[in-house]
């Protein structure tokens, strides 16, 4: 009894996917090219030039950080060296 | 000049912040829609990319053939611009073109030899930092030949085959999209300038601490 219960569930956990597998749709047999892009597939042009204006804004207070930084450290060094001088 | 980097700064950032007001305003190009609003942003960078590219030139020659010392710290300076203003020209390009020509690049002129320029600026500022004693002047020969790059660049729209739009476009802009690209393009000025004047000022102090170290081991 014990034998046939595992048989059955054996033969449900094989059908299960092979049923799924039917109600798929056929692969393709070829490529077609089309000349436009589909519509759900296109990029929203507000989203590209969100991204613009934002890269501008970080890589220009990138840079004002950055240089600051630098000023910063060698103004201290020029400051201590002049300090140092007889 | 540096008295006027800070007011520069300020009034660049708050134009470039009421920058998309003016631009929404302005009304959409016919075939591209609301993408060639990238336009404002791309146009500005990319002429101070070339401008860069010059005045590093100008400034390398200075140094190569007057032995002027101040002009070098000018070229190092704009180079490094050169390279800020023109990540920000291919970054916004692709982005404009994704959308325009459904591609994110094409080799063409335009591109092909903006890219290179950009790498030239790149290999010029790793040149400088690691090539050791006569970088400077190695450097500065490459300067020029980044400079000679420029018109080749300018022209290559209206002379080769491309999809990027010719510089017939700027001249001829209806009143209400060359409002916004002129304003843009002051705040992008502005900028351009007030960094120029601070890289080129840390530059001066790291040639004034350098020869600090050197009178010091000398005493």
């Amino acid at each position: 009894m014990r034998q046939i219960r595992i048989l059955t569930l054996l033969a449900a956990i094989v059908a299960v996917p092979t049923a799924g597998h039917a109600a798929q749709p056929q692969p393709p047999k070829e490529f077609v090219p089309v000349d436009t892009i589909p519509a759900d597939e296109q990029i929203p042009a507000i989203n590209l030039v969100a991204a613009a204006y934002g890269f501008v804004w970080v890589a220009m207070l990138g840079y004002v950080w950055s240089l600051a930084r630098r000023l910063k450290t060698v103004e201290s060094e020029l400051h201590e060296l002049e300090s140092r001088r007889p | 000049m540096r008295k006027l980097t800070t007011p520069f700064i300020a009034v660049s950032a708050l134009m470039l912040l009421g920058a998309p007001w003016l631009i929404n305003a302005a009304p959409y190009e016919s075939t591209m829609g609301l993408v060639q609003k990238v336009f404002y942003f791309h146009f500005p960078s990319a002429i101070l990319f070339l401008t860069s590219s010059i005045l590093c030139g100008v400034h390398s020659f200075r140094f190569l053939f007057r032995k002027n010392q101040q002009a070098d710290a000018w070229a190092l300076a704009s180079a490094e611009l050169g390279l800020l203003f023109g990540a920000v020209t291919l970054v916004t390009g692709p982005l404009w073109a994704r959308k325009a020509w459904g591609v994110w690049w094409v080799w063409d002129a335009r591109l092909t030899m903006s890219l290179v320029l950009w790498m030239m600026f790149a290999a010029y500022l790793l040149l400088r930092k690691y090539g050791g004693p006569g970088s400077d002047r190695l450097g500065a020969g490459m300067a020029l030949f980044g400079m000679a790059n420029v018109p080749f660049i300018y022209v290559s729209v209206n002379v080769w085959r491309t999809l990027h739009p010719m510089t017939t476009v700027v001249p001829r802009l209806p009143t209400d999209m060359g409002i916004p690209l002129w304003y843009c393009f002051t705040a992008f000025t502005m900028l351009f300038i007030a960094l120029l004047s601070l890289r080129a000022n840390l530059e001066h102090q790291r040639l004034r601490v350098e020869s600090l170290y050197l009178a010091e081991d000398e005493g």
